[in-house]
């Protein structure tokens, strides 16, 4: 179980082989990668960026990440989300779940970020040639997250 | 009781954190809210729509009837928007 919150980017191959290297027990891997759009709608964006609130972050992020392992069986899981200013094509977060089949893998992994989005302490402000907009919380993660129960 | 704001909450009330000390008559989260409200403008305006406004006690959510201790960590930020 690990959580990083941090302004710098990151490398999707080297964090999954980090994570599940040497750990023979895992038969699949799950991951989500998140990207900064060019497009809000029908706005283009110049760029985003996230602040968050140090401290409630990572510990939201663990308590997630916890509630997945009692959910499911996982051998490894990583929870990756930066913050600062981001632009178009930027990677934003990442979540990888390992386990030893590709069921508890892939549904802990669309079940981490569905939390995630409705739960950790972010919030983009989107600049475009119009100038700076704290974007709205959108429904459809509050559904996506309720599917969960809880 | 230290309080902490975050995006559009923070740029409304126009800061990041304070110290304050609520009278004795604020036992418990919306009590505070109602409070910080009468406090200025742009606490009136960041508090208006109580919907869009979560709170985070000692960095936990909590609801509006969450009693108040003076020691703790209060935090008011908007609805999350990350991943």
């Amino acid at each position: 179980m690990t959580v990083r919150v941090q302004a710098e980017d990151f490398d999707i191959g080297a964090e999954i082989e980090a994570l599940t290297s040497g750990n023979l027990r895992i038969g699949g891997v799950a991951s989500f990668m998140g990207v900064v759009r060019e497009m809000a709608g029908e706005q283009a964006i110049d760029a985003m960026t996230l602040e968050h609130y140090p401290g409630m972050t990572e510990k939201k992020l663990a308590e997630i990440e916890a509630e997945a392992y009692d959910r499911w069986p996982l051998e490894a899981s990583l929870i990756i989300h930066r913050y600062g200013r981001l632009e178009p094509g930027d990677r934003i977060v990442l979540v990888v779940t390992a386990a030893k089949s590709r069921g508890p893998a892939l549904a802990s992994c669309e079940f981490l970020i569905d939390w995630l989005k409705t739960k950790a302490p972010f919030w983009k402000l989107e600049e475009t040639d119009q100038g700076a907009e704290w974007v709205d919380a959108r429904e459809s993660d509050d559904e996506a997250a309720s599917k969960w129960g809880k | 009781m230290k309080l902490l704001y975050f995006a559009w909450l923070r740029t409304k009330i126009g800061i990041a954190s304070e110290e304050v000390e609520p009278p004795e008559t604020v036992v418990d989260v919306d009590g505070l809210l109602a409070w910080l409200a009468d406090r200025g403008p742009g606490y009136a305006e960041a508090l208006a729509n109580r919907d869009q406004v979560r709170v985070a006690v000692n960095q936990d959510y909590v609801a509006g009837d969450h009693a108040l201790e003076s020691g703790d960590e209060v935090a008011l930020f908007p609805p999350v928007t990350g991943g």
